[in-house]
């Protein structure tokens, strides 16, 4: 086996152990905070599919974290009021089902990447990034001025929304649905990489002119996986809506889009658990450094700096070596 | 029959012509030697058959399809496969990756290209960018393979191997014309070899075919107005 393989199993056991740890020491709020790696690592690993195999370099990704905290948002806030949801003629309930909000999450945040993708993959380089960037703000300041949901103060939740057969309360019971989406969406990545379309992405990344020349075209590609990509991380956006039980325009800000690709970057870009490596450090520094000094953030840049300029295959890479297959 | 009609091609980077006129055609199953000094324009009529480049005016027919207005992912789906100048192999793919990435259906599969290529079934799960020159020309070649075209470019596909490499390479051309049948438009600098192997060649010069004939009659004054040698 690959010395990334038993990397990988550790962090996975570890991602296990820890919860486990937090329950016999009556510690919730290490299980609150390790949902909350979580649920930012399947952001990661969302953008990780974009990022790391596609070579697109999104920095848009909130607009689809923010769709999908929003999706949970409107439906969980129309079912708590008991006011059905007025589209033209339509009434629709809201609903406090995990698995309808996912869905809708899933569905909308792909419309979204759809919409965004088939225009911005048309241009390449800093041209990419920066109408990425412009989508996502375009929808920030949507949300702001969205009064009906909230506006600039966003919605609050007053219950965690409902899983047949788990109490969603229950910090360990949310923390394993997470923890088995993230899997699921690891999967799923793990699985494309792999595949004969992941490969051709691989290559449209290294090569787009010579992956014509054998008869793919790289656009379809790219706007598959950045389709993909953007439900992956729609969906974690409605997993944090409801692990804060809030939404706010800050989910759609460049800030959270940022974020996440420092998680991709940190934990080793194109790496399948560099997200969640990357994820399990942020919050973690955020964390203790935030207990040291107000000014977390610069010492966070610091490392991420030493990360890009010594460690440039990410923490995995550094581990694992560099020499692997579509790294 | 003709496979590749090109008739009257121009082409141009920007302001500056190239192609000023060329014609080429290739028949089926037949061997082409596209021939010429350096920058006469042989990649670039390559280039612009494959639709990786633009053209100004003339008309390229493929198989009796028109490839004036085709993407070059459409060119090659329609069975033109390009082995590029300078191999360019996926460098963080797999030998067997860089061909699955290629590959569609037909009679060329990884076992095919391995019976062709047996190096490429043993270095089969390394990275292409840790082959040899040699080994990354063979893979360039089986990846072009993997697409099952029906005309097959080898754009200086010999250029800067050792001599015992470059051998292996044209046994695998001579193999290709004796048992698959491929169309086949050969540019390499080695006119002895080019020579043994292909039914007919064309020369350009400065952008336009001058001459075009059997090998056989390439005349001592022939290559040495046209090609120097």
């Amino acid at each position: 086996m690959q010395r990334e393989t038993w990397i990988n199993l550790a962090i996975l056991l570890g991602l296990i152990l820890v919860p486990l740890w937090a329950v016999v020491m009556d510690e919730p709020f290490t299980i609150t905070l390790t949902t909350k790696v979580v649920i930012l690592a399947l952001a990661g690993v969302g953008l990780n599919i974009a990022l790391g195999y596609g070579g697109l370099v999104s920095f848009g990704h909130a607009a689809f974290f923010g769709v999908g905290g929003y999706a949970m948002g409107v439906l969980a806030s129309h079912a708590q009021s008991y006011t059905p949801m007025q589209i033209g003629a339509l009434e629709v309930e809201g609903t406090k089902s995990m698995l309808i909000i996912w869905a809708v999450a899933i569905v909308f945040s792909g419309i979204t990447a759809l919409f965004i993708g088939a225009l911005s993959l048309r241009t390449s380089g800093v041209y990419f990034i920066m109408i990425t960037l412009a989508f996502g703000q375009m929808l920030y300041y949507f949300a702001i001025s969205w009064p009906a949901y909230g506006g600039e103060d966003g919605l609050s939740i007053y219950v965690r929304n409902g899983f047949p057969g788990l109490n969603t309360l229950d910090p360990i019971q949310f923390y394993c649905i997470c923890f088995v989406l993230l899997c699921a969406a690891l999967l799923v990545s793990a699985r494309l990489s792999s595949s004969s379309f992941g490969l051709a992405l691989h290559g449209a990344r290294q090569n787009a002119e010579r992956l014509e020349a054998v008869g793919v075209r790289p656009f379809k590609l790219r706007l598959t996986a950045f389709v993909i990509s953007g439900m992956i991380t729609g969906l974690a956006g409605a997993l944090f809506a409801d692990l804060n039980r809030f939404v706010s325009p800050t989910m759609f800000s460049w800030h959270t889009s940022g974020e996440i690709m420092i998680f991709v970057i940190l934990g080793g870009v194109g790496r399948l658990f560099g997200p969640v490596v990357g994820a399990a450090l942020f919050i973690l520094l955020e964390h203790w450094l935030g207990g040291i000094s107000d000014f977390w953030q610069f010492y966070l840049g610091l490392i991420l700096l030493a990360v890009v300029l010594f460690a440039r295959g990410g923490v995995i890479g550094t581990l694992a070596g560099r020499e692997v297959a579509h790294d | 029959m003709t496979l590749l009609n090109i008739t009257a091609l121009e082409a141009a980077y920007g302001a500056s012509q190239v192609l000023f006129g060329v014609n080429l055609s290739v028949a089926e199953g037949e061997v082409v030697a596209l021939m010429g000094r350096n920058g006469m324009g042989k990649t670039t009529t390559i280039s612009t058959l494959t639709r990786m480049m633009g053209m100004k005016s003339g008309d390229i027919q493929f198989g009796g399809t028109s490839l004036n207005r085709l993407p070059s992912h459409k060119a090659a789906q329609l069975g033109i496969g390009l082995v590029p100048e300078g191999r360019r192999c996926f460098p963080n793919l797999t030998v067997e990756e860089n061909l699955i990435v290629a590959a569609r259906d037909g009679e060329w599969d990884f076992e095919k290209v391995a019976q062709l290529f047996p190096r490429l079934k043993e270095r089969r799960d390394q990275l292409s960018s840790s082959l040899s020159g040699g080994e990354q020309q063979m893979l360039a070649i089986g990846r072009a393979l993997m697409t099952n075209p029906r005309l097959l470019i080898l754009d200086e596909a010999t250029e800067g191997l050792a001599p015992v490499v470059r051998q292996e390479i044209w046994t695998a051309i001579r193999t290709l014309k004796a048992q698959s049948g491929l169309s086949l438009l050969v540019v390499d600098k080695s006119l002895k070899e080019l020579a043994s192997v292909a039914d007919r060649a064309v020369i350009l010069e400065k952008g336009r075919d001058v001459w075009s004939g059997a090998p056989a009659d390439l005349t001592a004054d022939i290559t040495t107005r046209y090609l120097g040698v």
